[in-house]
């Protein structure tokens, strides 16, 4: 589904701030796999998954989504493959607009637009059944202004929207850091249900390594800007938070105390 | 008495800077653009109309090439901005530059060209305010109905985002550079078109039309806007604003010209209003700001980083 070839990225190369971000990526995921992603600050998380959205190009190295070299495809055609909801909750949805409007420009993602009514009758039907399933009572705000919504509800609504028409792989970066621990509950559960039902590939970005390890059936690490620790299947369900703690201790070399502003249990 | 006698004039000069301000609201409302461009499209447009007029064409075939003409001029600007990287404010300080040549060339190097409204039917014209005041009415009309029709579309609806929020747009497959180059078009081809109206109601083109337009349709928006985003906030009761705005602008003009003021000082007063009307909302959160109770909220709280800094 994604296969990521010695990913490289540098940013503002020749200067006192050269920081590099990717380090020679590599990572293959299965159609069908929802892997989550661990790591530091600066491990190069966001970049992966921003590289992967085509928000700049990388310096080195393939990315295929699908059989797709989309390594060099601008980030809106390369959208037609992808969900993404981002940790900023402001950033995923068009505060201006309807809750209904954002979501039928997402429904035509991939789709060349055309000169005619943007909403039909049908389609506010579907997003209502859609809303309801949130559990937020937003099915009788279709017509709200999104900008009018608390920080969870809009996350709801742009994982709605990401995962809309079924994408190819779902890019989640930390979508819940911003919330509140009880709504960042209810969100990631939302994303769990709809990641389950539609059986979606999905790359989640987390700080929780409790949430790393509930959800998923994939866990990777990364670490100055690569992966250090690749666990799935039986060996991931088993994993402990401490065993997690051991196998970056082993990898990065250094312990998980200096870190510990990064990682939480 | 002298006031009311000007009244007809100022109403029908006013409906055509408000169209114009339509055009200004598309590129800074919805795209989140101040394109400066407009000072030379409005300009471009008249000179296109009173040349073509004066050659002979009739008044809508020119109305609708003065219309493309301002929507190129657009489209120059969006490229300038999109495909070659320039900052948007550049972008139209370059091409309303570029366009006081390509406007000197077609007036054929003149810098005034009349219209002749007894050799040319018009569609507007000062010596007849009643009809000047129904024709650009009807157009008015005209255009703020395509405009309706065209933001509920497909496309319409990518443009709005386009300006509300670029990163979910390009998320979400939409091409934002090349929705940025399309509402440029229409913003400039819409004040090219008041540009049109304008040249054939004052019966002349000047090189000098226009200058200062962006601020007169910033202070028809930011008049039109206070009070109609009170009414209902919607498009076209905005739209509907802005005309009023730009009518509230040209009645006020003419007022104080009435009371002496010289036309020296016009350009300084425009600018006063939309720097008023800009500052007022910032003194007054950044100085004059009371503390208020909170009431009972009618959407839940927006979402603390209390959680974020928890979980790290």
């Amino acid at each position: 589904m994604l296969k990521i070839t010695d990913l490289q990225k540098t940013f503002n190369p020749g200067t006192v701030n050269e920081k590099m971000a990717l380090t020679g990526l590599n990572l293959t995921i299965e159609d069908g796999d929802f892997v989550t992603v661990i790591g530091g600050n600066g491990a190069g998380k966001s970049t992966m998954l921003n590289a992967i959205a085509g928000v700049w190009k990388p310096d080195y190295g393939t990315i295929e989504i699908d059989g797709v070299d989309v390594t060099n495809m601008p980030e809106h055609k390369r959208a037609k493959f992808l969900g993404r909801v981002f940790q900023d909750p402001m950033k995923g949805t068009s505060p201006d607009m309807e809750i209904a409007e954002n979501l039928s420009i997402a429904a035509r993602r991939g789709t060349r637009r055309k000169l005619v009514w943007g909403i039909r009758k049908a389609e506010r039907e579907q997003y209502r059944e859609l809303l309801a399933t949130l559990e937020l009572g937003l099915e009788s705000r279709l017509s709200c202004k999104v900008g009018l919504l608390s920080g969870g509800q809009r996350q709801a609504v742009t994982l709605l929207m990401a995962t809309l028409n079924r994408p190819k792989l779902l890019l989640l970066d930390e979508h819940t850091a911003a919330l509140d621990p009880k709504t960042a509950a209810k969100v990631l559960e939302i994303t769990d249900k709809l990641v389950t039902e539609n059986k979606l590939t999905t790359l989640m970005i987390t700080h929780n390594m409790h949430d790393a390890i509930a959800y998923g059936n994939r866990l990777i690490m990364m670490h100055e800007g690569h992966i250090v620790v690749d666990v799935s299947g039986e060996e991931k369900k088993k994993l402990t938070i401490s065993q997690l703690l051991g196998l970056f201790e082993q990898a990065s070399g250094s312990a998980m105390g200096d870190d510990k502003v990064i990682l939480s249990k | 008495m002298a006031f009311l006698y000007a009244l007809p004039g100022a109403i029908a000069e006013g409906l055509i800077w408000g169209l114009m301000a339509i055009g200004v609201y598309i590129s800074y409302k919805i795209l989140d653009i101040a394109d400066l461009t407009v000072d030379g499209s409005i300009c471009t447009g008249a000179c296109v109309c009173a040349v073509m007029l004066a050659n002979g064409s009739p008044v809508w075939l020119s109305v609708v090439v003065a219309f493309m003409a301002g929507a190129m001029t657009g489209i120059l600007t969006g490229l300038l901005h999109t495909a070659l990287g320039i900052p948007s404010i550049l972008a139209g300080i370059l091409t309303q530059l570029i366009l006081y040549s390509v406007n000197l060339s077609i007036l054929g190097s003149k810098s005034l060209i009349a219209i002749d409204p007894r050799a040319n039917t018009l569609l507007v014209h000062m010596s007849n305010n009643p009809r000047s005041i129904v024709a650009a009415g009807m157009i008015i009309v005209a255009v703020i109905i395509g405009l309706w029709l065209f933001f509920y579309t497909e496309v319409g609806l990518t443009l709005k985002s386009t300006g509300d929020n670029p990163d979910m747009s390009r998320a979400q497959g939409v091409n934002v550079k090349f929705n940025k180059v399309l509402g440029l078009a229409i913003a400039n081809g819409i004040v090219a078109l008041a540009g049109a109206l304008l040249a054939q109601y004052k019966g002349s083109a000047n090189i000098n039309d226009g200058r200062g337009a962006i601020v007169i349709g910033l202070a028809a928006i930011f008049i039109g806007l206070s009070v109609s985003m009170k009414i209902k906030p919607n498009f076209v009761v905005s739209l509907i604003g802005v005309i009023g705005g730009g009518i509230v602008y040209y009645v006020v003009y003419n007022f104080v010209v009435l009371l002496g003021l010289k036309t020296d000082y016009l350009k300084m007063l425009s600018a006063i209003i939309v720097a008023l009307f800009l500052a007022v909302p910032y003194l007054k959160n950044e100085y004059f700001k009371k503390q208020t109770p909170a009431r009972i909220q009618t959407t839940p709280p927006a979402a603390s980083n209390e959680g974020g800094d928890a979980n790290a």
